[in-house]
């Protein structure tokens, strides 16, 4: 009995070190004046985080915009108010499916190769090793990733909102037959750029912030064997997918729930 | 370090693609205008009941849209609503001073917008000024509840 009382008091006391950690790890990494070589290194991240993740963003906003608009249209037709599909298309992207999908899309895309690859240059040793020579590796090696994720999610997102409504354009107005007009006009009266928009922008920021602070830190707090990267990398995917539809709904609630 | 350019472009072909992204989304999808301010001039109205209406609503002549609803709010002398509207530039000092709104619906359940009918007096409706002549909108309880107390009698 008192074994397991004290099993509990060790697994929340880890927890609570590892939470206290990855804390100050970010704010260890984030806080450094950038360099021009930073700036180099940056640009390389933001070609492996977001420019290599274009295409599975293309492919999945397109075919979600898609059947958003069938399964819309089915439902609003029998309203008479298929004039509406425009502005349930775009809302639903802009406001929750962008950010959301975009971001678990990103978490198993990038965020797993983050973790692996960071754990293998610990399990390898070279981030001792570059200690050892004097290179603070948070600097190296974690903060262009950090910074790489937090710019990239964004830009990920307006692009899967875009092709998101153009994929609706296309079975809506082309095949479905809604007036064109009347998808776009419907569109620009309920849409507003501020709360719509920018919120959906700000939930974006949120969760790139998250998802590669999740995978750098699995990376570089895990143990250095194989069985451990294979671990971490399930884990990154796993906490950064829940830590994102769990934040959706807190920042959902404060940003169109009227409570803040 | 040895720098990439295919890499670098690559990046910068991104980069660009999220702006242009966000331009299309507050131009098309929000329907920010490129235009200025100064391109309307504003109008309002008092309404008896302004049902479903929402700023952001448009407003027509004949079915074309020649402006939007800006802002409503509670008139605190009549208790009725005050709904402000902006025009298109085009039509100022076009309108008469006689012209008529009312709040339409499209369709049976669909969105509500303003529709403004011109009369025939002579002075014009300049930036500011106020539409006397306004008809209600059209709430569908209201309506049934006349016809069941009709049915009654």
């Amino acid at each position: 009995m008192i074994d397991r009382i004290a099993q509990l008091g060790r697994a929340t006391l880890d927890m609570l070190s590892a939470v206290g950690r990855a804390g100050l790890f970010l704010l260890q990494s984030i806080v450094c004046l950038p360099s021009r070589e930073g700036l180099y290194l940056w640009v390389r991240q933001m070609h492996f985080v977001g420019v290599m993740s274009v295409a599975i963003v293309l492919v999945s906003g397109l075919f979600i915009g898609m059947v958003l608009a069938l399964q819309g249209f089915t439902i609003l037709v029998d309203f008479g108010a298929d004039e509406a599909l425009g502005q349930m298309v775009s809302l639903s992207l802009v406001r929750e499916l962008a950010p959301v999908v975009a971001a678990l899309l990103f978490a198993g895309r990038a965020g797993s190769a983050l973790t692996a690859e960071i754990g293998l240059m610990k399990a390898t040793e070279q981030l001792t090793s570059m200690e050892m020579i004097g290179v603070d590796p948070l600097r190296r090696i974690v903060a262009p990733r950090l910074w790489a994720g937090f710019v990239s999610l964004p830009i990920l997102t307006v692009i899967f909102a875009v092709v998101g409504i153009w994929g609706g354009y296309l079975v809506g107005v082309d095949w479905l037959g809604v007036y064109e007009g009347s998808y776009w006009s419907n569109m620009q009266d309920s849409v507003d750029f501020v709360d719509d928009v920018l919120n959906g922008m700000v939930k974006s920021l949120v969760f790139g912030l998250v998802v590669t602070w999740i995978a750098v830190f699995q990376g570089y707090d895990l143990v250095p064997t194989s069985e451990g990267i294979s671990r971490a990398t399930t884990r990154t995917v796993v906490y950064a997918s829940l830590a994102v539809l769990g934040l959706d709904f807190v920042l959902t609630a404060l940003m169109f729930g009227d409570l803040g | 370090m040895k720098r990439n350019s295919v890499l670098e472009l690559g990046v910068g072909v991104f980069m660009l693609a999220g702006i242009l992204g966000l331009v299309f989304l507050g131009l098309r999808v929000s329907g920010l205008g490129v235009s200025g301010p100064s391109d309307t001039y504003t109008l309002t109205a008092n309404f008896a009941n302004i049902g479903g209406l929402r700023p952001q609503a448009k407003v027509t002549m004949s079915g074309v849209r020649v402006g939007k609803v800006t802002d409503i709010s509670l008139d605190p002398q009549w208790f009725d609503a005050r709904v402000t509207m902006e025009i298109d530039d085009a039509y100022e000092g076009k309108l008469s001073g006689d012209t008529t709104a009312a709040i339409l619906t499209s369709g049976l359940l669909g969105e509500q917008y303003i529709g403004l009918t011109v009369g025939g007096s002579p002075d014009m409706l300049e930036d500011g000024d106020v539409i006397h002549d306004t008809q209600q909108a059209l709430v569908l309880e209201e309506l049934i509840q006349q016809f069941v107390s009709n049915m009654a009698n």
